[in-house]
């Protein structure tokens, strides 16, 4: 059932789980599935949305197919931070890989993405981060309190002498 | 774990103190109402009390059965502000994204658009 032309774009929803150390974020998008997996799996188009504002991503490994891998390096204002991990499976409709921040190489989180065609040239994102403990998982989250959306990069500084990095490169890279 | 957000999360973790934390929103209750609904002992309820306590959620005007239990808002606040900036960088990510899409939509319309009938469009 379509009545309007202009759907309203649905803002990203997220939920923590208490139970589990997951964190999953759902967004709408005006694209088909195939568009959304090829912004996703062709590494040009990637290194244009990653983010956040202001970062310059450099795609140095990139093979988006089951049991590839990939890694890149985000930089903002002279601090690079690079993540990588492997494509554990790749699917037009679900893509699932692993995911490391370099600066904290034991830690790697387990990240499922679907696209569900919604019709009408409308698809769901569904994203599933599964983090190796509540403490990584609570870090990223935390990440958004110290280095917010208003780009207040100034604070880095203060981040780094402290144990903040961890929250600077979550930042970066979530 | 002494990160206070991870003990937040542990200690929502479990449904009976989910369940205290709901009752408490309604206001102030003794650890004897609290059990009252419970096939559990008073000593039970108390000990999930305790867990909450530590983890910030609660606070308690003492350790007998008739001091009042008090709901902590403000670490649900800070929790959900923890949660909403992510979000925020979330969807911000998926606005570049959208307008990444947009582009796409449109190239992949020039390379569709060599196909003969009716294309309106005038250079």
């Amino acid at each position: 059932m379509s009545t309007t032309q202009t759907t309203p774009r649905t803002a990203a929803t997220i939920e923590a789980d208490p139970t589990v150390p997951i964190i999953r974020v759902t967004r709408d998008f005006t694209a088909t599935a195939a568009q959304l997996f090829r912004a996703h799996t062709d590494p040009e188009l990637f290194a244009r949305w990653v983010g956040p504002d202001g970062t310059t991503t450099t795609v140095d490994r990139w093979d988006a197919s089951t049991g590839g891998a990939w890694r890149y390096v985000s930089a903002h204002e002279g601090m690079e931070f690079a993540f990588h991990g492997c494509f554990h499976e790749v699917r037009p409709d679900r893509i699932v890989q692993t995911f490391t921040w370099e600066g904290e190489p034991d830690g790697v989180a387990l990240e499922t993405l679907t696209f569900e065609d919604l019709g009408d040239g409308r698809t769901r994102l569904r994203s599933q981060s599964l983090c190796d403990s509540f403490e990584a998982r609570d870090a990223w989250l935390r990440s958004g309190m110290e280095v917010g959306v208003d780009h207040g990069y100034a604070k880095l500084d203060t981040l780094l002498a402290a144990d903040g990095v961890t929250e600077a490169a979550a930042e970066v890279g979530a | 774990m002494t990160d206070p957000l991870s003990q937040v999360f542990a200690a929502l973790g479990d449904p009976t103190r989910r369940d205290l934390v709901a009752r408490l929103t309604d206001g102030d209750a003794t650890v004897g109402q609290l059990a009252t609904p419970y096939e559990v002992s008073v000593q039970a309820i108390s000990k999930h009390l305790k867990v909450l306590e530590q983890a910030g959620l609660v606070s308690r005007g003492g350790q007998g059965h008739r001091s009042p239990v008090h709901l902590e808002a403000g670490v649900f606040d800070l929790m959900t502000k923890w949660i909403e900036r992510y979000r925020q960088r979330a969807e911000a990510r998926y606005q570049r994204l959208d307008a990444v899409l947009a582009e796409l939509a449109e190239l992949e319309d020039e390379e569709a658009g060599h196909r003969p009938p009716h294309t309106e469009e005038t250079a």
